[in-house]
């Protein structure tokens, strides 16, 4: 078995977000940056897996130099080794592209994502992926497990769950409730340091899309207060505004 | 030449469906629908009123399997020459439109927003940062693969005759179904239009009756906060904010739930937002339209005789 796991690399969540350059950009002073947590959750799964089976679990990340600190932290929890596709990227198509490539030459029986990037939310590189290779996938897992060279999933549908058994290789992606993240510990960190950090330079791709501009939600009015011994008032003002 | 993805829930068009439709239509007339699967008698109708000339469904495959079914949408896709899709970000238009946008050699869009500039290429707005901010991208290629944010796309009406035809589909699959448990009767929370959500302000599980009770009176579905469901008070599928389900209601009513920034990521983008808190310095107010300062066990009470008084 080896599983690649694919890492983005976020704004850690309690940051507020901002934007300059006339909002075309993200305001990144004083982020701290940290693991997707869907991909925290994606790494302990595919350790849980090859643990059993004793196989190899391999980060890809596509992102620039800085990201580094965050990959050792994922080979720190329990990672073999990570590849990292020296790009800063464009879109969730950018990446897929540059992480088909790994996949391809890998022959990995798992891919694992995360089921979105905290950052720009597109949910889009598992399925991107899973059709670049032609492999079937399995979003937003909630178990997943490898019995007999088949692939073991349950996933949320709308209002509710499904369990799936597909072939190998197989692209799968991660929701919440699939397990407890694990945090390295000392052990981890030592080891962490002598790990392989491969870095690649990225193929060049024809564009898909241009971020032009941000924009922050509009802020709130302040709000209306009602009294606490008279809420009713609060139900009839939803009525004559019609929100029920 | 424009086609959406109509999802079939259980031989339903659902609302998001039809968001899909108002949308195709304000980008052209002609707009083509692709179903998987037979819808009921008299849905083709529902998605007429909504602008869409023509359905194509797909029968032969039963169950949902991501590559597939991208496959065979593909197939009449590309007949048809579709260059723009237009899908509802459901569970299962997430995994359908980035494969769908490999196929089609596409631009591809998630979590979009609003309806699209055109005056200068083509521009749509998503929401990013789990709702902190909002992103302008220009969709460079030829054809366009754009899903949208249920609830974020105004229904138009603009009826027209539709065309109905039957293709037989290959249904290849390698993905096995072997079990699915559905929550019956309760409204999913991803489609709910009132939602009533709580935090650990309630103190236990044991106190959750009030909550279902007032979802109940209100036809909402019921959402926690994050150490709600980390404590096991309540279900993982209920929990929201960052690092759970994102929503967009057009109300959300928040009991004893402080505000954190990564619950009020999940949730700020509700259309009207009312929160209850025994602290008036909680960070939720800051967030709310509405709010009540005071005891969410004296207030609930309150709340339910007033929506059961204004009933008949
Ligand atoms: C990486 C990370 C990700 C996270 N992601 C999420 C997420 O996705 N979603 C999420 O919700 N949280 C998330 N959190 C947790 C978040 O930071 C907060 O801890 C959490 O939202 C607090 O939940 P709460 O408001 O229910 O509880 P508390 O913070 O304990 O607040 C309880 C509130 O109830 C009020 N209260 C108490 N008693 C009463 C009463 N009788 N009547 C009325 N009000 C009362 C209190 O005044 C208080 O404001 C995340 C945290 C981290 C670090
Ligand atoms: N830059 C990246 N490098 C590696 N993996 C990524 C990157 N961006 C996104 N991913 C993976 O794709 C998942 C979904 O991201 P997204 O489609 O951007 O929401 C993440 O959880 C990661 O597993």
């Amino acid at each position: 078995m080896k599983i690649l796991v694919c890492m983005s690399v976020v704004p850690d969540t309690t940051t507020k977000i901002n934007f300059t350059d006339n909002n075309t950009k993200l305001n990144t002073a004083g982020i701290q940056y940290i693991i997707n947590p869907y991909d925290e959750l994606s790494l302990t799964k595919a350790l849980e897996i090859t643990e059993k089976s004793g196989s190899t679990v391999t980060i890809v990340n596509v992102g620039l130099a800085d990201a580094d600190v965050v990959i050792r932290k994922a080979l720190a929890i329990g990672a073999n080794d990570a590849i990292r596709v020296n790009a800063d990227p464009t879109d969730g198509q950018y990446v897929a592209e540059q992480i088909a490539e790994i996949a391809k030459a890998g022959a990995y029986d798992m891919i694992l994502t995360g089921r979105e990037s905290i950052d720009y939310n597109g949910g889009q590189v598992a399925g991107l992926l899973a059709q670049l290779l032609d492999i079937p996938s399995v979003n937003v897992c909630t178990k997943m497990d490898v019995i007999d060279g088949k692939a073991h999933f349950e996933r949320d549908i709308d209002g509710g769950r499904e369990t799936i058994i597909t072939e190998l290789p197989v692209i799968a992606s991660a929701q919440k409730d699939l397990c407890e993240p694990r945090i390295p510990n000392m052990k981890g960190i030592m080891a962490a340091r002598t790990k392989p950090l491969t870095v690649v330079e990225p193929k060049v791709i024809e564009g898909y899309s241009v971020y032009s501009q941000f924009e922050s939600p509009v802020a709130k009015q302040a709000v209306q207060l009602f009294d606490s011994q008279n809420a009713a008032q609060l139900i009839e003002k939803l009525r004559e505004t019609k929100v029920i | 030449m424009i086609g959406i993805y109509a999802e079939n829930s259980e031989g339903i068009f659902k609302k998001a469906v039809l968001e899909a439709a108002s949308y195709a239509k304000s980008l052209g007339d002609n707009v083509t629908a692709i179903c998987i699967s037979k819808p009921n008698e008299g849905e083709a109708d529902k998605l007429a009123k909504y602008g869409i000339n023509e359905l194509v469904i797909l029968e032969g495959i039963s169950s949902f399997d991501a590559q597939n079914y991208a496959k065979v949408f593909f197939t009449v896709a590309n007949q048809k020459r579709l260059q723009t899709i237009i899908i509802a970000n459901t569970y299962e238009g997430k995994s359908l439109a980035p494969r769908i946008s490999v196929l089609l050699n596409a631009s591809l869009a998630t979590n979009v927003v609003d309806f699209p500039n055109t005056t200068n290429g083509f521009t749509v707005k998503r929401a990013v940062f789990s709702g902190k901010g909002f992103a302008y991208v220009n969709l460079t290629r030829a054809n366009k693969v754009i899903a949208i944010t249920p609830n974020s796309i105004e229904l138009k009406e603009n009826n027209t005759a539709i065309s109905v035809s039957t293709i037989n589909a290959e249904n290849n699959t390698k993905t096995t179904i072997t079990g699915t448990s559905k929550t019956v009767g309760k409204i999913p929370l991803t489609e709910a239009e009132i939602v009533v959500s709580a935090g650990r302000g309630m103190k236990g599980p044991e106190n959750w009756g009030m909550i279902e009770e007032l979802a109940l009176e209100l036809g909402a579905a019921t959402a926690c906060s994050k150490p709600v469901s980390d404590m096991h008070w309540r279900p993982h599928s209920e929990h929201v904010g960052q690092t759970g389900i994102t929503i967009k209601p057009n109300l959300y009513i928040a009991i004893g739930i402080s505000g954190a920034i990564q619950h009020l990521a999940g949730v700020s983008s509700s259309k009207v937002i009312v929160a209850i808190n025994k602290d008036p310095e909680a960070p939720f107010f800051k967030a709310a339209d509405y709010g009540i300062v005071g005891d969410a066990f004296e207030i609930l009470p309150q709340l339910l005789t007033a929506i059961k008084s204004g009933k008949n």
